[in-house]
C-alpha cells in the first residue's frame, strides 16, 4: 500500500515538474524581401503567473557561422538591443512582456541577415525549457508558394474539360429536344424508330478490328 | 461460310483487343510511376524532383520539400494532368467498348490519350530544357525521368491505335 502511494506521488511529481517547464513558441521559418522590415515573434507558455522579472534573449547565428551572438535582451522591465554588431540601430522591441510576447522587429533587411535566430524566455521561477529557433530567409523577390502554379494549371485544365463536356451534352440535349418537338408536331406517334434496334441481347465479348 | 470466317478471325481480334488494353495499362502504370516517384535527377545517394529532394542516410531517407521553381511546378501539373487524362481515356475506352455502335471508332478514347501524350511530352521537354541551369553538373537523370520520356511514345502510339480501331459486334 505504501509502495503504491510512493509510486503515485513520484509519478505525479514527475508530471508536475514536466508541466512547469517553460515552452517557447516561434515560427520555424520566416521569408522576407530585401529592404523590408520583418517581425520575429516569440511567445512562451508557462504554468506560473507572468513574473515582473520575465526576460527575453535573442541570439543570432549567421548562415555558415558556428557561433551565435547575442543581439537583444529584455529584462527587469527594460529592453536592451545590442549597441554593437550587425543589427545596430536596426532592432526594435515590439513585444508585450505582460502578454508573454517577446517579439522584435528588424528593419531594412539585407542579404547578410540570412541566418538562425534563437529566442530564449525565462519566467522566474520557471526557468527550465528549450529555446526556440527561427530561420530567416531574405529574398530578392518573393518566390511563389509551392504548389500554387501546379494547382492552378490542373484546376484550369480540368475545369475546361468539364466545361467542354457540359456544353457538348447541353448541345446534344437541345438538338434532341428540338428534333423531338418537331417530330411530335408533325407525326405525333411515329417518332420511335430508335428503340427497335437496341434490344436486350445476351452480353457478348466485344470485338475490335483495325481498319484505316 | 461467313460464320467460319468470323470464327477464324475471332482469336485475332481478341488478341488485338488484349494487346491494346495491355499497351494502355502499361503506359498508365509508367505515367503513375514517373509522376509519383521523386527521382528525376540523382546525385549519388540523393534523388531530386519531382516533389522532394531525398537523401539516403543510414538506410533511411531524409527528405526536404522542393524549391518553388515556377517551371518545376508546371512540370508537376503537366505530369499529373497526363496521368489523369490517361486514366480517363482508359475508363472511356471501357465504356465505349460496350456502348459503341458497330463499326464505330473510338474517337473520345483517342482524343484523351493523345492529349495525355502531349502533356507528358511538354512536361518532359520543359524539365529537360530547364534542369541543367538548376542543379550542379555532376547529376545524372534518374529513372523517373527516363520513364516519363518512355511514356510519351507509348501514349502517342496507343492514341493513334484508337483512331484506327473499330468496333465489331
Amino acid at each position: 500500500m505504501l509502495s503504491v502511494l510512493a509510486l503515485t506521488s513520484v509519478v505525479l511529481l514527475g508530471i508536475a515538474s514536466q508541466s512547469t517547464a517553460l515552452v517557447v513558441n516561434t515560427d520555424s521559418e520566416k521569408h522576407a524581401l530585401v529592404g523590408s522590415d520583418v517581425r520575429l515573434s516569440c511567445s512562451f507558455f508557462s504554468w506560473q503567473w507572468t513574473s515582473p522579472e520575465v526576460s527575453f534573449t535573442w541570439h543570432y547565428r549567421p548562415d555558415g557561422a558556428k557561433d551565435a551572438i547575442s543581439i537583444f535582451h529584455y529584462g527587469g522591465g527594460e529592453a536592451y538591443p545590442a549597441n554593437k554588431g550587425p543589427f545596430q540601430n536596426r532592432l526594435e522591441f515590439v513585444g508585450n512582456p505582460s502578454r508573454r510576447d517577446g517579439s522584435i522587429l528588424i528593419k531594412n533587411l539585407d542579404f547578410g541577415d540570412n541566418g538562425t535566430f534563437t529566442c530564449d524566455a525565462k519566467n522566474p521561477p520557471d526557468i527550465g525549457g528549450h529555446p526556440s529557433t527561427i530561420r530567416l530567409l531574405v529574398f530578392e523577390k518573393v518566390p511563389v508558394q509551392a504548389g500554387v502554379i501546379t494547382g492552378s494549371i490542373i484546376g484550369v485544365v480540368l475545369g475546361l474539360l468539364i466545361l467542354v463536356v457540359a456544353i457538348y451534352y447541353l448541345m446534344r440535349f437541345l438538338v434532341a429536344r428540338r428534333v423531338f418537338s418537331l417530330s411530335m408536331s408533325k407525326h405525333g406517334k411515329k417518332g420511335k424508330g430508335k428503340e427497335g434496334s437496341q434490344q436486350k441481347q445476351k452480353p457478348k465479348v466485344p470485338l475490335v478490328f483495325i481498319s484505316f | 461460310m461467313a460464320d467460319e470466317a468470323g470464327l477464324a478471325k475471332k482469336p485475332k481480334m481478341l488478341v488485338i483487343l488484349f494487346a491494346t488494353i495491355v499497351l494502355h495499362l502499361t503506359s498508365l502504370i509508367i505515367l503513375f510511376i514517373a509522376t509519383c516517384a521523386s527521382a528525376w535527377r540523382t546525385h549519388g545517394d540523393t534523388s531530386y524532383d519531382l516533389w522532394y529532394d531525398c537523401t539516403q542516410i543510414n538506410g533511411g531517407y531524409k527528405c526536404s520539400g522542393n524549391g518553388d521553381a515556377d517551371w518545376l511546378q508546371a512540370v508537376q501539373a503537366l505530369m499529373v494532368l497526363a496521368t489523369i487524362f490517361c486514366l480517363i481515356s482508359f475508363i472511356i475506352f471501357l465504356c465505349q467498348l460496350f456502348t459503341l455502335v458497330k463499326g464505330g471508332r473510338f474517337f473520345f478514347t483517342a482524343v484523351f490519350q493523345i492529349l495525355a501524350s502531349l502533356f507528358v511530352m511538354s512536361g518532359a521537354i520543359i524539365y529537360t530544357v530547364m534542369s541543367p541551369q538548376w542543379k550542379n553538373d555532376s547529376d545524372t537523370y534518374g529513372y523517373a525521368f527516363v520513364l516519363a520520356w518512355l511514356a510519351f511514345p507509348l501514349t502517342l502510339i496507343s492514341g493513334l491505335i484508337y483512331i484506327i480501331l473499330r468496333k465489331k459486334e
